[in-house]
């Protein structure tokens, strides 16, 4: 180039770009891939041609008695049929509106939270109002109060959807803020407090889930005196919450330990308090890089609350349970658990997908 | 380094405006240890107001450890240090008091990476000092022009340069109007090319009356500004004077030798 010319500028390469350039790069770049290639997409292609078949295509949509599954199909009037239950439980009918508004203001809080046009302020206050006033009203909603003219509907009644809907809500919005404190405490100066937080985390996560099901159960009444009841969902909110903020407490300590020491000092020299630098400089950035360890643990306390069947609790998978053993109907557990796995997968999906955006939100450049 | 004869050259030795007497920081019989390790043995400083010293030595002599020890990032164990006529205590209070009063620029600039230029600026004085938002930004506007970098503002820090890093980092401590500046080799992280741009920053802060101290290798620097250098090696200050004697006729050994060092470096 000394003699002055500048090189032109040139178009890709053909083979690099378009439909073919995609596929020779992606499926078939070596011999070997190409052949994983093919025998992977036969074995796809080859087990979802029957699964379609029987799910869509000589499936049963419309009905509404085992009467009208009359194809080889899948039998998907037997979820329409059940629906109410799988989604309220044995939550009266007459006061399923209370339910529904809750869901309607779910709605509203959570589906902003998706789209990049709502601006981060809106946002914010949506979430504040989540975790403050949301849970409270939803308790006033579903329970009832003689004050607002509501029925009370016990928690034995409450089920299906819902329940495990509650179960995690209330896990989550818990064990985050429970997690921090285990986290900041386990890392602390003062040897009581970095003791006592050693020993309930490593208390929580040496014993498996059921178990703490089971002991709050069968055994906290026990101990209780005569004649004072504990709710047995109240029993399994707390066995859930403290189980998942000791697995949470681990996540975040993880990510305050990846925090630079100097942006510590840089905290403490401009004055700011133990409380201030953690809240303002240490946790934001601490949470940011743990993001997909919070979820991962988010996920997992939202299936966990399967385990609650054990405990007798309706939740949506044991309202599948009961009902696919109907006689009437002829063999629809497929269907059920099916079902039952879609609503699992769609809420999980969206949780895992929230927390790629919002990592994606948070990158602010490179790092150091 | 081409800078440092650039600094040298002009002979204009920056006005001192040290206030004689009126001891700001004073350090007496101070020692420090990291578990067994010695690492502070006994050092004697008075700084008067106003008054730039310079700090050098090999590393390892405990250079850092001594300045972070003025605001109390580090606990000394023996003696006294007193800052702004409050002594460092285990007293809390005293200890958000004088960091207040102590501004700290470090090695590695420390910004917060998930802040705004601006955030960064703003956010001490929003919540330590309770300045109300608008008149913090005001402010951190201020610091930022005298820095040279306002139109950085709404960055962030990983979107700077490394010298631009560090010159944010000076205007988030002039943010809180310290009345001393401790700067803890302050250009020893940038590439040569940005060196001069923190330096020029550090000269004017100098030029305003900042009393400032100063752990620095660049002694350019250091003969254009300082009103003192002191020199350290193995957790003691064995020889401090004033530029010219300084570097025109070192008295130890030891001094001499690290010159020597530093000089042909
Ligand atoms: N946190 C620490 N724990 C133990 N030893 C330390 C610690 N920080 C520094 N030191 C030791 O103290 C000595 C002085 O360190 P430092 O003040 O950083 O020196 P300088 O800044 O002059 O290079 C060094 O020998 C270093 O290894
Ligand atoms: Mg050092």
């Amino acid at each position: 180039m000394s003699d002055g010319k500048v090189n032109p500028v040139l178009p890709p390469p053909s083979l690099s770009v378009g439909v073919i350039g995609w596929i020779k790069k992606n499926l078939f770049p070596s011999w070997f891939s190409g052949v994983l290639t093919v025998v992977l997409g036969y074995f796809i292609i080859s087990s979802l041609i029957p699964f379609i078949d029987w799910a869509i295509l000589k499936a049963d949509f419309i009905g509404e008695s085992p009467a009208d599954c009359t194809s080889e199909g899948a039998c998907w009037v037997f979820i329409g049929t059940r629906l109410d239950f799988f989604i309220y439980g044995f939550y009266p009918e007459s006061e399923h509106w209370r339910v529904n508004v809750i869901y309607l203001i779910f709605g509203l809080i959570i589906v902003p939270q998706f789209f990049s046009a709502v601006s981060a302020r809106i946002k914010m206050i949506l979430g504040v109002f989540g975790v403050t006033v949301f849970p409270a009203l939803s308790f006033v909603m579903i329970y009832g109060s003689e004050t607002f003219g509501l029925p009370i509907v016990g928690t034995s009644v409450w089920g299906g959807l819902t329940l495990t809907l509650i179960l995690a809500y209330v896990g989550i919005v818990a064990a985050i803020p429970i997690g921090i404190l285990l986290a900041l405490g386990r890392r602390s100066d003062m040897p009581l407090v970095r003791a006592l937080c050693v020993v309930f985390i490593e208390f929580w996560r040496g014993v498996p889930l059921i178990t703490i099901l089971f002991m709050a159960s069968v055994m906290l009444p026990l101990f209780l005196p005569d004649g004072v009841t504990f709710d047995r969902l109240l029993r399994a909110l707390i066995g859930i919450t403290l189980f998942q903020s000791a697995y949470m407490a681990e996540v975040i300590r993880g990510g305050l330990q990846a925090i630079p020491k100097g942006q510590y000092e840089a905290a403490e020299a401009l004055g700011l308090g133990y409380w201030q630098g953690m809240g303002l400089i240490i946790l934001p950035q601490a949470l940011k890089i743990v993001i997909p360890g919070i979820v991962n643990t988010l996920i997992s306390l939202f299936k966990d609350t399967t385990l609650v069947l054990v405990i007798g609790l309706f939740d949506l998978l044991r309202a599948v349970q009961a009902t696919i053993i109907d006689p009437a109907w002829r063999n629809v557990a497929t269907e059920g658990y099916i079902f039952a796995a879609f609503v699992f997968w769609v809420f999980c999906y969206s949780m895992s997908r929230y927390s790629q955006m919002l990592e994606r939100k948070l990158h602010t450049g490179h790092k150091r | 380094m081409n800078q440092e004869t650039e600094l040298i050259q002009p002979p204009a030795q920056v006005a001192s405006k040290a206030v004689k007497g009126e001891a700001i920081i004073k350090v007496i019989d101070m020692h420090k240890w990291y578990e067994q390790f010695h690492v502070l043995r006994g050092l004697n400083l008075e700084v008067s107001k106003g008054e730039r010293i310079v700090i050098c030595g090999p590393s390892g002599s405990g250079k850092s450890t001594f300045i972070r020890c003025i605001n109390r990032l580090e606990e000394h164990q023996r003696g006294q240090i007193i800052v702004d006529g409050i002594e460092l205590t285990d007293d809390l209070r005293n200890i958000d008091t004088i960091r207040r009063e102590v501004g700290m620029v470090f090695q590695h600039f420390n910004l917060f990476p998930h802040l705004t230029v601006l955030e960064n600026c703003c956010l001490a004085p929003i919540w330590v000092r309770k300045t109300p938002r608008k008149e913090a930004e005001q402010i951190a506007m201020k610091y930022l022009e005298r820095v040279k970098i306002p139109d950085q503002a709404k960055k962030y820090p990983g979107q700077l340069s490394g010298g631009q890093q560090q010159r944010v980092a000076i205007a988030r401590s002039l943010c809180m109007n310290p009345k001393i500046m401790l700067f803890d080799e302050p250009t020893s992280a940038l590439d040569p090319e940005m060196i001069k741009e923190v330096l020029d920053v550090m000269i004017e802060l100098a030029e305003s009356g900042m009393t400032m101290l100063c752990v620095t290798h660049e002694m350019g620097f250091a003969k254009t500004v300082a009103d003192r250098v002191i020199f350290m090696d193995q957790g003691e200050i064995v020889e401090q004077g004033i530029p010219k004697e300084f570097f025109g006729n070192p008295r130890e050994a030891r001094t001499r030798q690290f010159l020597q060092q530093i000089l042909n470096h």
